[in-house]
């Protein structure tokens, strides 16, 4: 009796609305990985000898594994947490030694004709553990340093098992669960300060070939974000209105007297204009803090000094910390060299894929450029462009929606679970999701360098697919008992 | 457990990042997919290859028929050089028949952009033209080792006759500015040179077709595109047939051997040219295949230039075959009747002029004056009428009025032929003149040998052959052409509208008669046919580069004419000494078929002369 009446109670609490779109988007997957196979002599979508009617068969296992995991107990995910982790750690470890170099990575368990990747299965498991952690008794991030080191442990211990498989990609999809510890509680400025180094970085790379006042245009332009950025964070972050206003004035005032200067024919060369003047509203700051015992104000000009020096590191960084095919990914993803058959040949022809669709697209199957193979790794990390070129602006807007709406959900999820154990692991769900989506996409249409990470339930391979259903049907499984939760009531 | 409602509130942050990543990718995608429309085209160049197919051009009869140029199949090897992966290289020079070296010249010649502006490793490159049919047939068998190679299928001429270069033209490949001015074109293509070739291009190319087809990231071919819907097959080429007989050209020009000059037989019924003679002339054959460039540059630097078709292009002065239309405009003008005389006292002799003249009976009115080319006759006409200031004002006005019949007679600007690169001969206006002498500075005098076909007066031999036409038909002409029809196309009109000049018909018929005379009785007697009545008139120019020039301009029959002609010997001497015979001589040939026995010994000396080693002329 008792079982039955959970069974019914499961149906009824599940939430359909993932089930809806997480079917949709496995359905389309099946038909792009066919599209992006798809030959002149091949048979059927459900030849099992193919890539889609591989994928079929990953996704009927998928399904069974799916059902699997809600029928299990929703406390055995939180109490087996830690055992789970460990498991996928050592199982992690165990890897380095004894995979196969496939392409210089040792990534791969292979058992006869399958393979898996343990680094796939170790998010779900970080998940759990990370979840387990946050909800053990009257855990807050931000109550000592020691929970911090705790769950940056969890987080960077398979960062660094999967690094030591050289699967780099896969350990930055790791870096996404630092949304989570932002969300339970993390200093925005943590992020905000992620940020400013990536547009630092970009701005002074890729504007470093011209000379704007006697130094690297892109060096000038970082250093009048960051006046910028001081400006912000005067006002907002340490709420000091008069500060703020002055230190304005003392950039424009400054900043006009140097253009009036160079009108004339003086020129003030750059360095030696930014870093006084900039040093000397940062002592200004100093001297309001002493006077009034602003912390936020020391935060902020020992932030500004840091954006300063990081700004002269970055050319250091760019050329000896960088090996140089990296080097040359950024430097192509930025758009500062053409190289349409080195480097750049995967994402030129990429571009030319998905812009050749146009609006509508040439139809399902009508895709010249990924039939012909123009397009490496279309099955795989490439494959967007199908999409792309065969359903055009439209199908490949939908994709993004379709992911978009499914991240949305899974954050209302996790935000509706009475338990800290439910809300952590639901967030670290959707930071996966917010990574590959952004990653790979991003990769696709040029945007980002490229990192070879999968298309969730689009990109061909049973580790990636299997990887995200046990992500997401544990959330689901966890969501529908929500109510039975002790910490419910 | 205890809800932090601060922290609740950063879901907001985390929702608002990943929806700002996915607004920011579908501007992206917008941009990529909507508004760039290059990746478009490269995604064309990616996947097709555009493989052109070569219409057969369209075929050249003559006027009974004959075929006079038709087509023969060449092959090119052509490469994609993206495509060319390695290959043993002397396996394939041995295939080509060339040697190694070659073969590293043509490669970097073809990588040079200075000399292949259209170079691009995507597309198709010649490589090597016109193979022979056995290395062709020795290559195919070994194309499967040569990836990024294969052989295009190329027209080139192949001419029954070696004669009518002028004619004919050739054809050559198509140049950089040809496919900045035409679209139709690429590079490799062929197109018309000189001639009608070049002049009806446009029908003779037909439409080249296309094949699609799809080729993988490996650069090989998958088969074509959509099953070849979007292919497209080559039109032919229209066939030409020229208004020419190709036996009369030929005949024409044994005869014009070794002289330098021109033949222009034109019926006069239609304006259609029946022979159209310039010598030294060349074998067609000569511009085609491999050796063409070769040629074509021994042909620019021959000494006689065989490529300038003396028969429209050569300006020459007429001579006495101009003193019809002098006759004409006089008697239109009422300057003169058909009775009026005028002296001739061994030429003529006015305000301490002299305009020499031969032996005959004095005074003569036009007809006889015709027949035995007194120039004293034209002369006083001429005179009476730019003198009349009268009737006219002043000389220059009469002058005026002169040149407009002319002009109308088709002198002094393009008759408008159907090839190109006509001359319009020259014929001066009174503000020429009044340049010269000043105004109201000049008379009649200043400029008396015009009214010879001396002096500044300067004509091709196609008008003067035109002028004959116009007399035959007794006042009007058609614009002269080669061709008589081309297939499945109606003419040009301007071919179809016949040119009246302002002059009455009886006065047309006057000067036949003189010329009629001319034959029967004066200079051209050697003209006279026993069954043809041939109307003639002589002409001997002088001209400042070596002895006279032997010109005739004539028709037959007198009644009803068939042809009418214009042949022209350059320092040849006497119109009677090679002028008419020739003249005669494809008159005769046309009319009657051949030869008369009698007439024999003068084919014989027209064939074997040779004028140019005695023209007096060190430097042609």
């Amino acid at each position: 009796m008792e079982s039955r009446n959970t069974n019914h109670s499961l149906f009824r609490h599940i939430d359909w609305i993932t089930i809806v779109l997480y079917l949709i988007l496995v359905t389309a997957g099946v038909f792009s990985i066919y599209a992006a196979s798809y030959d002149f002599d091949h048979a059927s979508i459900f030849a099992f000898d193919e890539f889609s009617g591989k994928q079929i068969r990953w996704i009927g296992l998928s399904l069974a594994l799916a059902v699997m995991l809600l029928v299990f107990d929703s406390r055995i995910y939180e109490d087996y947490a830690f055992p789970i982790y460990f498991t996928l750690l050592a199982i992690m470890a165990v890897t380095i030694f004894v995979a196969p170099d496939i392409k210089g990575s040792r990534s791969w368990l292979v058992f006869g004709p399958m393979s898996f990747q343990p680094a796939e299965f170790g998010k779900f498991a970080t998940s759990l553990a990370l979840a387990r952690l946050f909800s053990s008794y009257n855990f807050s991030l931000n109550a000592s340093r020691g929970n911090y080191a705790k769950a940056l442990a969890i987080i960077f211990v398979p960062v660094v098992l999967i690094l030591a498989q050289k699967e780099t990609g896969s350990a930055l999809a790791y870096m996404a669960l630092f949304l989570v510890l932002y969300r339970e509680g993390m200093s925005g400025m943590v992020l905000l300060t992620a940020l400013c180094a990536v547009v630092i970085f970009v701005v002074a790379v890729k504007y470093s070939g011209t000379m704007f006042m006697g130094i690297p245009t892109g060096e000038a332009v970082v250093f009048m974000l960051i006046m910028a950025l001081m400006v912000l964070l005067l006002s907002a972050y340490c709420r000091h209105g008069v500060a703020a206003r002055n230190v304005f004035l003392w950039f424009a005032a400054t900043g006009i007297v140097t253009w009036i200067l160079s009108l004339c024919g003086i020129d003030v060369p750059g360095l030696a204009y930014f870093i006084p003047v900039i040093i000397v509203a940062c002592l200004y700051c100093v001297f309001i803090s002493l006077r009034n015992k602003v912390r936020r104000m020391l935060v902020t000009v020992g932030g500004i000094i840091a954006a300063i020096i990081f700004l002269f590191s970055v050319n250091i960084t760019f050329t000896s910390i960088l090996r140089e095919h990296q080097q040359k990914r950024i430097m192509v993803t930025l758009g500062m060299v053409d190289d349409p058959l080195d480097t750049g040949y995967n994402v030129n022809q990429a571009k030319i894929a998905i812009g050749s669709g146009g609006f509508a697209g040439k139809g399902f199957l009508n895709g010249t450029q990924t039939k012909l193979k123009y397009v490496p790794e279309q099955h795989t990390d490439f494959i967007y462009c199908t999409i792309g070129e065969e359903q055009g602006f439209i199908g490949s807007t939908a994709v993004l929606l379709l992911f978009l709406t499914l991240i949305i959900r899974v954050i209302h999820i996790a935000e509706r679970q009475p338990s800290a154990f439910g809300r952590v692991y639901g967030y670290c769900v959707a930071s996966f999701f917010i990574f590959h989506l952004a990653i790979n996409i991003g990769m696709v249409i040029g945007l980002c360098p490229v990192i070879g990470i999968p298309l969730p339930f689009f990109s061909y391979g049973g580790s990636s697919l299997w990887s995200f259903t046990i992500l997401l049907f544990i959330l689901l499984r966890i969501d529908a008992s929500r109510r039975s939760h002790p910490a419910y009531f | 457990m205890r809800k932090d409602h601060n922290l609740e509130k950063r879901k907001y942050v985390i929702g608002a990042l990943v929806f700002i990543i996915v607004i920011i990718y579908i501007v992206r995608l917008f941009g990529l997919q909507i508004i760039e429309s290059k990746y478009k085209d490269d995604a064309d160049t990616n996947a097709f290859l555009r493989k052109a197919i070569y219409p057969s051009r369209g075929i050249i009869y003559d006027r009974n028929g004959r075929v006079v140029v038709y087509n023969r199949p060449a092959y090119d090897v052509v490469m994609i050089p993206r495509d060319v992966q390695e290959f043993d290289t002397l396996d394939f020079c041995n295939a080509v028949g060339i040697t190694v070296e070659n073969l590293r010249q043509r490669l970097q010649d073809m990588k040079d952009r200075r000399l292949n502006p259209g170079y691009s490793s995507y597309s198709p490159q010649t490589f090597l033209t016109h193979l022979s049919a056995e290395d062709y047939g020795r290559l195919q068998e070994k194309m499967y080792r040569f990836p990024g190679f294969f052989i295009q299928k190329r027209i080139l001429r192949e001419y029954n006759y070696h004669g009518a270069a002028n004619v004919l033209g050739n054809i050559r490949e198509v140049s950089p500015a040809d496919i900045e001015n035409d679209d139709y074109y690429s590079r490799g293509d062929y197109t018309g040179d000189l001639g009608v070739e070049k002049s009806y291009e446009r029908f003779l190319r037909g439409e080249k077709g296309e094949e699609v087809l799809i080729r993988d990231a490996r650069g090989q071919i998958r088969g074509h595109y959509e099953d070849g819907a979007h292919d497209r097959k080559a039109v032919s080429g229209k066939n030409v047939t020229l208004s020419l007989d190709i036996e009369l050209q030929s005949y024409a020009e044994s005869l014009m051997q070794n002289k330098i000059g021109a033949v222009v037989a034109i019926e006069p019924a239609t304006g259609e040219i029946l022979a159209l003679v310039t010598s030294p002339t060349y074998d067609p054959a000569l511009l085609v295949g491999r050796e063409r460039g070769k040629n074509y540059s021994a042909l620019r630097k021959h000494p006689q230039k065989p490529l300038l078709d003396r028969s429209i292009q050569g300006a020459y002065p007429p001579g006495s075959t101009f003193k019809p239309s002098q006759g004409l405009i006089l008697l239109q003008e009422n300057i003169i009747t058909e009775s009026t005389p005028y002296p001739c006292a061994h030429g003529y002799i006015n305000g301490g002029l002299r305009v020499g003249c031969h032996g005959h009976g004095s005074p003569l009115p036009l007809k006889p004056a015709l027949q035995t080319s007194c120039n004293a006759h034209f002369c006083w006409g001429f005179k009476a009428m730019i003198d009349r200031k009268g009737k006219y004002g002043s000389s220059a006005k009469a002058f005026e009025v002169w040149k407009n019949y002319l002009v109308e007679l088709g002198y002094g600007y393009r008759l408008g032929v159907d090839i190109p690169g006509e001359s319009r001969g020259f014929i001066p206006n009174a503000k020429f003149y009044n340049k010269i002498y000043g105004e109201d500075r000049w008379s009649a005098n200043s400029i008396i040998s015009i009214s010879i076909g001396q002096g500044e007066v300067l004509a091709t031999p196609l008008q003067i052959a035109n002028l004959g036409a116009t007399i035959a038909n007794r006042g009007w002409y058609y614009t002269p052409h080669v061709v008589k029809s081309v297939q499945d196309t109606v003419l040009k009109d301007e071919y179809r509208t016949k040119h009246t000049p302002s002059i009455d018909r009886r006065y047309f018929e006057t000067v036949a008669e003189g010329m009629r005379m001319a034959v029967t009785g004066g200079t051209c007697r050697m003209a006279n046919l026993k069954n043809v009545e041939v109307c003639g008139k002589t002409g001997t120019a002088q001209n400042p580069h070596g002895r006279d020039h032997s010109v005739f301009m004539g028709f037959a029959p007198y009644h009803d004419p068939k042809i009418a002609i214009c042949v022209y010997v350059e320092n040849a001497g006497f119109g009677a000494t090679y002028g008419v015979p020739i003249g005669s001589l494809v008159m005769e040939k046309y009319l009657n078929g051949e030869i008369a026995e009698e007439r024999k010994f003068l084919e014989e000396r027209m064939l074997n002369s040779n004028t140019i080693i005695s023209s007096g002329v060190k430097k042609h």
